[in-house]
């Protein structure tokens, strides 16, 4: 049976879109862009960033695009000052809450936390910066975890869950002390259900996650390479 | 034409946005011809003087000499910019944050020296806990991110003020 076409507006235009979707799969379907971070083709949404908030008419609360479920009637914004002001406060507020040292990072230039701030405008945060004391795991012995750099997206847990299917990594701990952590908390180069497979880096949006012996700037992450498989398996994008 | 004041200061910083502002090639003369660097590491002054109209300023507050100059400038000064991701974010100088500074002197002068194992006390700024932002410590007009920010973008921004327009606010900025 086909899927139930629903009747939605975004920012003004109607759309016919299919029943289950959320905000962001009709709203990229449909040609309209809404900023993302967390949210990778594929992978299970789980509005982790905020970057791609929206406004739904009638309801006073902003809604993540990537997790929201159409409804039939449904009117939704993209884009307004109060969006642009949200947005840029949750960039702002992932870039004081580690230390995104762009100047040193291994993903300068190929980050998209960067490009983000970039795209936003941001020239400066309104907070102030938090410089916590952060640890680095070396223990794999082809690729390097900065939690520094970790925006806690959890792309590489969702795409090593589902994709991969080795479920290594995961999240320990609330609020400021959350944490990606591989197996139980064991050091990654001793976790013995990762197959170093590297798609974890590769779905990285920051240098969280690299390859061991690039320099500054040197890693290019090939979202491609997480992508295609999807497309390969046939999972819903 | 009453030429510009403009003062450059160098607080915690490697001086690549200084170099990057001597990096516009044949603009800088014509840019001469309309201000005056009145105070900086580029001329000899030893004062900062007063009633400056633009302070570009590169590097992180990270010392109380820093500070000091730093509340004396903003006094002093019309427009102040941060230039550089050091005086907008910490950046690198802001990497010693989270070590508590005696321990940071302790691994610098003593355990990583080969002699006169010494932590310096004379004539040598003390340091503050941590190397932060101007923007945390005095009003700040401008930031002018990147590392360094790119000759075009800091011309951009100079010639603007010259002109009595608002920097552009849609000029791309990068940090890093």
């Amino acid at each position: 049976m086909a899927q139930k076409k629903l009747s939605i507006r975004i920012d003004g235009q109607l759309i016919s879109a299919e029943e289950g979707q959320t905000i962001l799969q009709a709203a990229k379907a449909n040609g309209k862009y809404i900023p993302t971070l967390c949210a990778l083709d594929g992978l299970t949404p789980v509005g982790a960033c905020r970057v791609c908030l929206v406004e739904v008419s009638g309801v006073d609360r902003l809604f993540p695009a990537c997790t929201t479920p159409i409804q039939d009637g449904m009117s939704v914004t993209t884009n307004s000052p109060r969006l642009t002001r949200y947005r840029r406060i949750s960039v702002e507020l992932l870039l004081i809450e580690r230390n995104h040292v762009c100047a040193v990072c291994v993903s300068n230039g190929h980050c998209e936390l960067q490009s983000m701030a970039t795209a936003f405008g941001i020239n400066t945060v309104e907070f102030a910066y938090n410089y916590p004391k952060l640890s680095l795991d070396t223990s794999h012995p082809r690729f390097v975890l900065d939690h520094n750099r970790c925006i806690l997206c959890t792309r590489c847990v969702r795409v090593c869950a589902e994709l991969e299917g080795a479920h290594v990594w995961d999240l320990t701990s609330r609020g400021i002390h959350a944490r990606i952590v591989s197996e139980m908390n064991e050091k990654w180069g001793q976790a013995t259900s990762c197959t170093s497979c590297g798609k974890c880096v590769q779905a990285c949006p920051t240098g969280a996650l690299a390859e061991k012996g690039w320099a500054v700037e040197e890693m290019v992450k090939n979202l491609g390479t997480v992508t295609t498989l999807v497309h390969r398996r046939g999972v819903e994008v | 034409m009453k030429k510009v004041k403009v003062a450059t200061v160098w607080l915690d910083g490697c001086s690549g946005c200084h170099m990057s502002l001597l990096d516009m090639d044949a603009a800088i003369i014509s840019l001469g011809r309309k201000i005056d660097i009145v105070y900086g590491p580029l001329v000899d002054a030893q004062e900062f003087p007063e009633d400056v109209d633009v302070t570009l300023v590169e590097g992180a507050v990270s010392s109380q000499d820093d500070l000091n100059k730093i509340q004396k400038i903003r006094q002093r000064t019309h427009v102040l910019i941060s230039l550089g991701d050091c005086a907008v974010t910490g950046n690198v100088p802001a990497m010693r944050n989270s070590i508590p500074v005696n321990k940071l002197l302790q691994r610098i002068y003593v355990d990583g020296a080969d002699e006169r194992k010494l932590v310096p006390t004379d004539r040598v700024p003390v340091l503050l806990k941590q190397a932060r932002p101007l923007r945390e410590f005095v009003k700040v007009d401008f930031c002018v991110p990147g590392c360094p920010p790119p000759a075009k973008t800091i011309l951009g921004l100079i010639t603007d003020l010259l002109e009595g327009r608002k920097p552009d606010a849609n000029q791309p900025v990068k940090f890093g």
